[in-house]
């Protein structure tokens, strides 16, 4: 099994690698805005219930607790796993990214539940502005959880045929900053979203 | 479930004869070009050379030619409303409303999205990894992914000419109008969809040139030596990353409204109208400098090297720059004044618009001090140059007239703003990219176009632009209304009739230009450019050869001066043989980008006319091909060190033939270095 640590990257890879990672941070300040326009949109029609459900009536604590800690969970195992490929150890890394890719689907599928209760009891998207809202902005940050899951299954079947080599290693430094920035998300929606909208 | 969706039969334009024949003409347009690449033969290359390429020059190139055809479409809906306006006093002239509707709506759709956005990437494309000595951009890939998703943007507005009615809602889309309540049907869809498209490729865009930027220069080539071109596109880069998610957020917005009966920018159920004006010109106002600011770099290189001086204030330019990049965001809501915001916010916004037209005072001072006692060349990229000068402050004047708040509410939605933003962005944006067109050209292609018809075209298109905008100005103020079909004051109509006039002579500017690029191409072995430095250059992009080698640099420069091939040549290190070539490490080309963008098209088609089968299948496309081209790691291939040695020596023996540079005789001539013979 081989190790990142004996690994010889050249230093023209090296310096792709870091280009890499620069314009994936350039993409995640551009997301950030992408969330940040949605918030701001957020907070101007949460008000516009249009004589429909307000944000208490339709969130639940229970649920948004059990989806933060599986995502903050989701968070923590990928850092193992992060772990696990600076020792360079295959099956651990494996491991770890099937773990997580269980509490990530774990995760959608309580917002999908979520969002389908709400669609049922009448409280879609079409209801009010507030509504339209909130779909959008969690359902985009649940969009990318999707596409974050679907990266992390890439990954597993890289790792498990390419093994820990250095292009592998280097995509799933990035995978990680995708994965913890839409934590960081879910954090700012917890806290902007669900809290004020029951307390 | 209809496999169609809502196409039907009746969505071709054979209810209207105007429309029938744009159709016809963009269908036979389509078929010449599939026609003329059979002809020559030309299928191969074109595949293998051309769109698989992840070439930035090549890619260049391509955008260029995709902004020129562009240009030419959005003139003819430009001729086609001056022509109704000219005529339509008491009477519905020859457009009928929901027609002339469309025209003003892909007019500006296309001058900005798809003429002014694929020039300006074309543009950095070809000459920004020159300037800084490097040999590809940051991503070649996702390059070439960008040019395609641009040109899937393009192709639905081309096909919303053949198939369906164009969007009537203006180049800016405002809900409640462009919501479904009061205009059904797929217009708005076809320009959402291409706007979002297109938009993700921008995106890209300015993520590479950024990282590009920031990390590919060569060595000694720090942040203060970078060509001022170099530098706008760096803070344009910035604004793309920071402004384009507001617009893809409104669009995606729009389409949720519209499709699936969201409640954004509804008049009932909560809806909020304004919020999509707010985040459209969030995005608008940095879009404005976005455009403009490479223009401006093109302007600095030009003045400097046809003024044969060093560029003045080159610090303050590059201040100035960044300034207006963090001002930007400072100004948009001046685009709407009139919403009723309070005294105090339009008071802020209307300050700030005003400051800002401070540090674009200064590189217009800058640009004059660099052609005090200079001597002066007069090539058509340095009359674009004086022409944009002298025009472009009467535009930046009327500009600070709008930005005061009370003024705007007198003259908001007049002729007098379509005059005043014309008047910034065709000496402003266009005469900055055909001046960059004719200055890079030699460098693109190897030879140089001919003078005497672009001169002819600069004189076209200043007059010409004189004449179709500043009797605007007058109906603005004498109150008439923008975007009128047709109306019923015979004062207004001299005015219109003479920006008819404008309006043909620039047409006879675009014809010049196609005659420049015809005689050119046919005369090309008088204009041949063997040294790759046509105009005693001074940065790096004239120390390759015209048109450079795949790897731009075969031994990267090491820089040490502002002006970093000036500088080579006087100190008499430029043409320097190195002692040994080494291999150099180069991406292959794939057709991966292409496929995406064609998907990428097929998925906004879908999703305009509701085939959802189709969209997701399209969709399916794209995400294989993403993961499919993240799991290949052979992307690369070695260009060996005699294969690099076998260009480099065709290079020298072309230098050594090269005739005496007509620039030579000019007292400011640097000289050109006296290639050391082929080994």
């Amino acid at each position: 099994m081989s190790s990142i640590a004996d690994m010889t990257i050249n230093p023209r890879d090296a310096e792709r690698y870091e280009e890499k990672d620069f314009g994936f941070w350039l993409y995640l300040m551009s997301d950030a805005v992408i969330f940040a326009c949605l918030f701001a949109t957020y907070l101007v029609m949460v008000g516009n219930t249009a004589g429909g459900p307000t944000p208490k009536d339709v969130f639940s604590l229970d649920r948004a607790a059990a989806e933060t800690a599986l995502l903050l969970l989701s968070s923590t195992t990928f850092g193992v796993a992060a772990v696990a490929l600076s020792a360079g150890e295959r099956s651990k890394v494996l491991l770890w990214l099937a773990i997580t890719f269980l509490l990530g689907a774990s995760f959608i599928f309580l917002e999908f539940g979520e969002f389908r209760g709400l669609i049922a009891e009448g409280a879609g998207p079409e209801r009010s502005g507030f509504l339209s809202a909130f779909f959008t902005l969690v359902g985009t940050h649940g969009l990318h959880v999707s596409v974050g899951l679907v990266w992390i299954l890439v990954m597993i079947g890289q790792v498990f045929f390419k093994g820990l080599t250095a292009p592998v290693a280097s995509r799933l430094m990035r995978l990680g900053l995708f994965w913890h920035f839409l934590d960081i998300i879910w954090v700012v929606i917890f806290s902007v979203v669900y809290l004020p909208g029951l307390v | 479930m209809d496999i169609f969706g809502r196409l039907t039969l009746e969505s071709l334009p054979f209810y209207s004869v105007i429309a029938a024949s744009g159709a016809a003409v963009t269908v036979l347009g389509g078929l010449a070009v599939v026609g003329a690449i059979t002809y020559f033969g030309a299928w191969r290359m074109v595949m293998t050379q051309w769109v698989s390429s992840v070439d930035h020059k090549k890619i260049g190139i391509m955008y260029i030619m995709l902004a020129l055809v562009m240009l030419l479409r959005g003139f003819v809906d430009a001729a086609m409303m001056r022509s109704q306006q000219a005529i339509a006093l008491n009477n519905e002239g020859y457009l009928p409303p929901d027609h002339f509707d469309q025209i003003f709506s892909s007019h500006g759709t296309i001058m900005i999205f798809f003429m002014a956005m694929p020039f300006l990437s074309g543009l950095a494309n070809l000459i920004v990894p020159q300037q800084i000595g490097s040999r590809d951009v940051a991503f070649p890939f996702m390059n070439s992914v960008s040019l395609w998703l641009t040109t899937a943007g393009a192709g639905l507005m081309l096909i919303s000419l053949v198939v369906g009615k164009f969007s009537t809602a203006g180049w800016t889309g405002y809900p409640p109008y462009s919501g479904v309540e009061y205009t059904p049907g797929v217009g708005v869809d076809y320009w959402l969809w291409m706007v979002f498209i297109a938009g993700f490729g921008t995106t890209m865009t300015g993520i590479n040139f950024l990282v590009t930027i920031f990390k590919c220069r060569a060595p000694g080539m720090t942040m203060f030596r970078l060509p001022l071109f170099t530098w706008t596109m760096f803070i344009t880069s910035v604004l793309i990353i920071f402004a384009f998610p507001a617009l893809t957020v409104a669009c995606g917005m729009l389409i949720l409204d519209r499709n699936f009966g969201f409640h954004f920018f509804t008049n009932g159920m909560g809806g909020n109208m304004m919020n999509y004006i707010n985040l459209f010109w969030l995005w608008g106002h940095p879009e404005v400098y976005i455009l403009i600011l490479p223009a401006f770099g093109v302007f600095s290189e030009v003045v400097s090297v046809f003024s044969q001086k060093r560029l003045f204030g080159y610090i303050s330019l590059v201040c100035a720059t960044i300034a207006i990049g963090l001002l930007s965001f400072t100004v948009w809501l001046h685009h709407f004044f009139t919403m009723g915001s309070s005294a105090r916010v339009n008071s802020f916004f209307g300050t700030m618009t005003t400051i800002i037209s401070v540090p674009t005072g200064v590189k217009v001072f800058d640009w004059l001090l660099t052609m005090y006692r200079g001597r002066i060349i007069f090539k058509p990229p340095m009359l674009f140059t004086i022409g944009f000068l002298v025009t472009f402050v009467i535009g930046g004047l009327s500009g600070v007239l709008l930005a005061l708040p009370p003024i705007d509410y007198m003259m908001h939605n007049t002729t007098f703003l379509v005059a005043h933003f014309h008047n910034m962005i065709i000496p402003g944006v266009l005469f900055g990219y055909l001046a960059g067109y004719m200055y890079w050209f030699p460098k693109a292609f190897g030879f140089k176009l001919n003078e005497r018809w672009g001169t002819i075209s600069f004189w076209c298109w200043i007059i010409g632009f004189y004449i179709a905008f500043m009797p605007l100005y007058v109906l603005g103020l004498l109150g008439m209304p923008r975007r009128m079909e047709h109306y019923e004051i015979a004062a207004w109509q001299p005015h219109l009739i003479a920006a008819w006039v404008g309006a043909f002579i620039i047409m006879l500017g675009l014809i010049a230009l196609a005659v420049q690029l015809v005689v050119s191409v046919r005369e090309r072995k008088q204009a041949l450019d063997l040294t790759g430095d046509p105009w005693n250059g001074r940065s790096l992009e004239w120390a390759t050869s015209s048109p450079a080698a795949p790897y731009n640099f075969a031994v990267l420069p090491k820089v040490e001066s502002r002006e970093a091939w000036w500088d080579m040549k006087q100190r008499g290190v430029a043409y320097r043989r190195p002692e040994k070539y080494e291999d150099i490490v180069m991406p292959k080309n794939t057709y991966a980008g292409l496929v995406i963008g064609v998907a990428g098209g097929v998925f906004g088609f879908a999703a305009i006319w509701w085939m959802w089968w189709l969209a997701f299948s399209a969709l399916a496309v794209i995400v294989g091909t993403i993961i499919y081209r993240a799991s290949d790691d052979d992307d690369e291939f070695v260009m060996t060190a005699s294969e690099v040695k076998a260009i480099e020596d065709a290079r020298f023996a072309q230098l050594a033939k090269a005739p005496k540079n007509e620039m030579a005789d000019e007292p400011g001539f640097a000289g050109e270095a006296a290639p050391e013979p082929a080994t």
